[in-house]
């Protein structure tokens, strides 16, 4: 968390690649950060179809619903491109449509999971009810976690635009909170493809040798 | 420490307090980070020793079983995450910055913030002895046996929640350090003219940067599994055990590397020192660093043959395991090239450097015919693994910290260590860790079980156990003369001067302690071993041999400003830690006191990006 925030003043330090120190610690900080979903997302495959018990993925995930909610997290990227470009170009208004833009998009992402939480806990899958429900609710919830970590970043950005801190002098921020945003969505169509489109068909238990 | 910080602060005891606390000076982060970790090295040691008198007599009962598990789960947690990685944490700390010629780390307050989020881990772990739930799953807290049927008081919380701590600092600190050295290198130092012991130190931040990601995920999954009834780890619901040994040791082995590689770094830097030539073959020794690094990530199930991985996955991990000992079989040649017809002088941190290639040799072969599987069968949970892991850990990466000790301990205190002590601290600690460790081979090939906290007489092992716990009392007395040493020589030793050794890096070109800046004037690297270069030059010119740089005043220097907002948000990660051991259902919130700590590390972590690393100052 803390490594995002960071503020380092090296301008008059030498440089030896010429990528500002914040940007490079974020690159190599994403590149781990795809670790930690792979490790995340392994759980979930190796559980696939290792459930005792129902609900199954068949009974209970509803594809269309998701895909609206995940179309609408892909274009939140459009919106976080051009919320940079504004930045870039001092648009004050760009600036702060497209960060609100990306920031709603987000949240309505969120909101489409935690009605998709709600409904499943009605449909009797809880964290604790199968492995399914174990690996499927950690999995998202982190996910879920990253996005509302973005949404309240994207926030603070928002405001500090009003205090003047947003410029194209420190497009560097807007640009490394995009680097994030972006990753998280990317994060989105792996897991989306795998528990939805793979597995979302999976029911009963496979046995397998 | 005080007085070192009363030079730099001058003033009454709470202001030199707080100017430790909210430093941001890498070097005196190396230092706390130094003198924590030498302290829980000794705690490790202590728990070490409860065990080696438990098992000296046959039939011991000294302690009760269930103590005897939480001394091995804590003496083997200790010594990895709270005395092996934070020693070495400590030169990462202190050289890095001075070796590539940097005023600082990338991120001074990010760096302040990784040593307090580990101490804060350190606290919050041993805590677990205050209040009687120590853990006592094992170092490697294999499930089921760390879940909460097998190990149902809040032991192995404070044993994950306090690892995810530690996973925080170190994950972060390897960020921090590999910015560092990719960025902050002073002009002319390409990467293949960096110190040996930088590019180790390079290697293993980018080992832990992505190694910590996989062992976070198997302590949530635990820690989820304990707290919050999901089934990762469940048979009875389907949950696979071996997941997690996969995910522990997929981190576990890389970590082995982050373990032993700085080590290896640091006597790369001191066997050129007193032997006094150049580094035998560089990039040879460069290159096969980077390989074991990559090469770690693929030989992780060798820890786990016995498990039933099938004759594929088992003949696969067998035949990267035997490669992965070429690279190191590499670099002893090397550092046996280096030591060839040099002029070598026998200080005490060349007997430990090169005693640590002797005993890394005997751990390295033991390690290789654990490589072989058929052979690791008989060996597998044996106490000839025990002496395995104690060679090249202690042998191996305990000699070479030492060794890094001696060489740099002038470097950060402007005195030397004793010779005469130093010398017979060596000697003592390696008589006292052959007799310790030796016997276990035989202990192990005689079927002398791991973690059993006793055994009858008629096994045969009682001699070789007395041996061993004999050889303890020998390895406990060289660590009292070490810290005899070590006080007697910071507060009475010889003045060092800035470079004792003639050694070629650029640490030795300024004044020991180094000033606040480190360098007055950034130095201009011209080759590999720059301060010889000078220094050699300046003597075929038959010129006088460039002293340590000039100091200028502090104030004069661009450097970060302190501050308080590193430990104010390792505080509240402390906070969100402890509220997880802390049940309290309030409306819907099971742990109100972690909700609570996660809103302070978001004020934490807005403060410090709101807070400018160096105040506008007027010119």
């Amino acid at each position: 968390m803390a490594q995002i925030t960071e503020a380092a003043h090296h301008e008059e330090e030498q440089n030896c690649t010429g990528i500002d120190n914040r940007k490079l610690l974020f690159w190599v900080f994403l590149s781990t950060d795809c670790l930690f979903f792979g490790a995340l997302i392994s759980t979930y495959m190796v559980y696939r179809g290792q459930s005792l018990v129902g609900p199954y993925p068949i009974d209970i995930l509803d594809i269309p619903l998701t895909t609206i909610s995940t179309f609408v997290l892909l274009c939140s990227s459009f919106a976080m491109v051009m919320a940079l470009s504004a930045t870039q170009k001092d648009d004050i208004k760009g600036i702060r449509i497209w960060l609100a833009a990306t920031a709603i998009m987000g949240m309505v992402f969120i909101g489409f999971q935690i009605f998709e939480f709600w409904e499943f806990a009605h449909h009797g899958l809880l964290i604790s009810t199968n492995l399914f429900g174990t690996t499927f609710f950690t999995l998202t919830g982190f996910h879920g976690a990253h996005v509302s970590l973005g949404i309240v970043w994207l926030w603070v950005l928002f405001i500090l635009s009003f205090r003047g801190k947003v410029t194209s002098a420190r497009a560097l921020d807007v640009e490394i909170c995009g680097l994030y945003w972006h990753f998280v969505d990317i994060v989105w169509i792996v897991i989306f493809t795998l528990i939805y489109l793979v597995g979302g068909f999976d029911a009963g238990p496979v046995i397998t040798g | 420490m005080a007085t070192i910080a009363t030079k730099q602060s001058e003033g009454n005891t709470f202001s030199v307090i707080w100017s430790w606390i909210t430093t941001v000076d890498h070097k005196r982060i190396g230092i706390l980070y130094f003198v924590t970790a030498f302290i829980m090295f000794l705690v490790a040691g202590i728990e070490a020793g409860i065990m080696r008198m438990q098992l000296a007599t046959p039939g011991g009962n000294l302690v009760s079983p269930d103590v005897y598990n939480q001394m091995f789960t804590m003496h083997g947690t200790t010594m990895v995450f709270f005395a092996i990685m934070p020693l070495n944490a400590a030169f990462f700390n202190y050289i890095i910055p001075l070796a590539i010629g940097a005023r600082d780390v990338a991120f001074p307050r990010l760096n302040a913030f990784s040593y307090w989020t580990f101490l804060a881990s350190v606290l919050f772990m041993n805590f677990g002895f205050v209040v009687g739930s120590v853990p006592d799953g094992g170092w490697f807290a294999y499930a089921p046996l760390s879940e909460q049927p097998y190990s149902s008081n809040q032991g192995m919380e404070f044993w994950s929640i306090g690892l995810m701590l530690a996973a925080v600092s170190s994950a972060v600190a390897g960020l921090n350090f590999v910015v560092t050295i990719v960025n902050l290198r002073a002009p002319g130092m390409t990467l293949m003219r960096m110190p040996v012991s930088v590019w180790m130190f390079f290697v293993v931040q980018i080992l832990l940067a992505f190694a910590i990601p996989v062992i976070a995920v198997g302590l949530i999954e635990l820690t989820m599994d304990r707290l919050f009834g999901t089934l990762f780890f469940v048979t009875s619901a389907g949950g696979d055990p071996v997941l997690w040994q996969h995910l522990f040791w997929i981190f576990g082995h890389p970590e082995v590397y982050i373990l032993i590689l700085p080590p290896m770094g640091i006597i790369s830097d001191v066997l050129p020192a007193f032997a006094k030539k150049p580094l035998f073959g560089y990039p040879f020794i460069v290159f096969s660093g980077i390989a074991i690094g990559l090469m770690g990530w693929a030989v992780w199930s060798h820890h786990m043959f016995t498990v039933g991985l099938g004759p594929i996955a088992v003949s696969v991990f067998t035949i990267t395991t035997m490669l992965i000992a070429v690279p190191t079989g590499v670099k002893i040649f090397n550092w046996i090239g280096t030591l060839w017809g040099g002029s070598i002088e026998y200080k005490s941190a060349m007997l430990f450097a090169v005693g640590f290639i002797a005993m890394f040799i005997i751990g390295g072969l033991s390690g290789v015919s654990h490589a072989v599987a058929p052979s690791d069968y008989q060996q597998q949970d044996t106490y000839y693994i025990i002496a395995h892991l104690h060679y090249v850990l202690f042998g191996g990466a305990i000699l070479g910290i030492f060794s890094g000790i001696y060489f740099w301990f002038p470097k950060v205190t402007g005195k030397l260590l004793s010779e005469k002590l130093g010398k017979l601290h060596f000697w003592i600690t390696f008589v006292g860790l052959n007799l310790t460790f030796f016997p276990m081979h035989y202990l192990g090939m005689n079927g002398m079980p791991r973690r059993i906290y006793t055994y009858a007489t008629e096994f045969g092992w009682d001699n070789l156990n007395a041996l061993s716990s004999f050889g303890y009392i020998v390895l406990f007395v060289s660590m009292l003369i070490f810290v005899y040493n070590i006080i007697k020589s910071y507060k009475s030793g010889e003045e060092a001067g800035h470079d004792p050794w003639d050694a070629p890096g650029l640490e030795w070109t300024i004044t020991s302690p180094p000033p606040v800046y480190n360098f007055s004037e950034l130095p201009v690297v011209e080759g590999r071993d720059p301060y010889w270069i000078v220094k050699r030059r300046a003597v075929a010119e038959g010129k006088e041999i460039p002293g340590p740089q000039p100091l200028v005043d502090p104030s004069t220097v661009h450097l970060p400003d302190p501050s308080y907002w590193p430990i104010f948000t390792s505080v509240a990660l402390l906070i969100l830690a402890i509220g997880f051991m802390i049940e309290i259902p309030v409306w819907f919130v099971k742990y109100p006191i972690s909700v609570v700590g996660g809103l302070l590390v978001f004020v934490g972590v807005l403060a410090w990006s709101n807070e400018p690393p160096t105040k506008e100052k007027d010119h």
